[in-house]
């Protein structure tokens, strides 16, 4: 896809730095994968040297951690329940790598991974195919009454058994979407607006106050996206344990 | 509060906090209350429409794809629009209930018969 350099959609292409090709398969190393292998490490680096020594009374570090634990933890607990316990790692892990995703693609010069459907799509459809593992192995083949809600007039059931296996069916799509569409359109909003900023010469302090103004905002969807992908995994979840 | 007053009294107090945490927890996932869900105006309204756009697109795609496959054109794509359409409708109506994103169109039943929440349940992070 070719974008030129000055538009506000360039920042989203796709360059490969390793090329690595494997039979039809194209599996370069892109800067894609570059910012998703830095999240990746940050996290890690972020939580291991925070936690190293940890003490009784934290210290900063520490206590940031502590605070993404315990708001993970505290939202499994609630949303889910106690037999969502076993599920805490994956939420907590797609938690952090959405929230570093979505927090690094602001620093300029960076990459927005989660600005891509492919990536989000992905991660979507993992939580998907796990809640539904997850739906089978604890109920067997009693989940799919999860199609057909309790107390439910027979007559309606030939028509909404099919309405609701379609909306099980679109959410990955729907979770997908709506991370992928917060990320781009903010990051192409900050973009339009800079543009503006040198070609106007002295009312490009417009532009540039609305930029301020565009990237704190930025900050609060980065957050709130990755705490709405999260939450959004434990009702599936808590639909797939509790069947009603 | 005025009768658990001593400062050493740390037992009584670890024990009403368990007790508490016990009760919060037992409450969730039950009603199929969204506990913890909360978005602007804007996010409810962007979350409203994608639920409401995106089976009804899926479902004429999916249609389209199937009457590729089965020679069927346009028969699947029709009832699969409709289909569609009503799972969008089903998603808006549970979104704006507070049915979470649970299948039905009421409420959850209590599940109070359920074993496994009598048993020890403890709060996540004890371990």
């Amino acid at each position: 896809m070719a974008v030129a350099e000055t538009s506000p959609l360039h920042q989203f292409t796709v360059e490969s730095l390793v090329p690595i090709h494997v039979g039809t398969f194209n599996l370069s190393f892109s800067n894609s994968a570059l910012f998703m292998v830095i999240a990746v490490a940050l996290i890690t680096a972020f939580l291991v040297l925070s936690t190293r020594g940890a003490r009784l009374v934290p210290t900063r570090w520490q206590s940031l951690a502590e605070l993404s634990y315990e708001f993970v933890a505290g939202m499994v607990r609630e949303n889910v329940g106690h037999e969502g316990r076993p599920y805490f790692p994956f939420v907590f892990s797609i938690f952090m790598f959405v929230l570093f995703g979505n927090l690094i693609s602001l620093i300029p010069g960076s990459f927005a991974f989660t600005a891509h459907i492919v990536v989000t799509f992905a991660l979507a459809l993992t939580v998907f195919i796990a809640v539904t593992l997850v739906g089978f192995i604890r109920h067997g083949f009693h989940f799919l009454s999860f199609f057909v809600p309790r107390g439910m007039p027979a007559l309606m059931v030939p028509l909404m058994v099919p309405i609701e296996i379609l909306s099980y069916l679109f959410r990955p799509i729907s979770l997908s979407v709506r991370l992928f569409a917060n990320m781009m359109a903010g990051h192409t909003m900050l973009l339009v607006f800079a543009g503006f900023i040198l070609s106007l010469g002295v009312f490009g302090v417009l532009p540039l106050a609305i930029d301020v103004a565009l990237i704190l905002f930025e900050v609060l969807v980065a957050v709130l996206q990755a705490y709405v992908f999260a939450i959004l995994t434990c009702l599936y979840f808590q639909d797939a344990i509790h069947l009603h | 509060m005025s009768e658990h007053g001593t400062p050493d009294d740390l037992k009584s107090l670890g024990e009403r906090l368990d007790k508490a945490r016990r009760d919060r927890e037992a409450e969730a996932g039950r009603d199929g209350k969204v506990v913890g869900y909360r978005e602007g105006a804007f996010g409810f309204a962007f979350r409203i429409g994608l639920d409401l756009v995106i089976p009804l697109v899926g479902g004429v795609g999916l249609g389209w794809l199937i009457d590729g496959w089965l020679g069927t054109r346009p028969w699947a794509m029709v009832v699969l629009f409709f289909l569609g359409a009503g799972a969008g409708m089903m998603n808006v109506y549970r979104a704006v209930m507070g049915l979470g994103s649970a299948v039905g169109y009421r409420p959850a039943e209590r599940r109070e018969e359920r074993p496994t929440r009598e048993n020890g349940a403890r709060p996540l992070d004890e371990e």
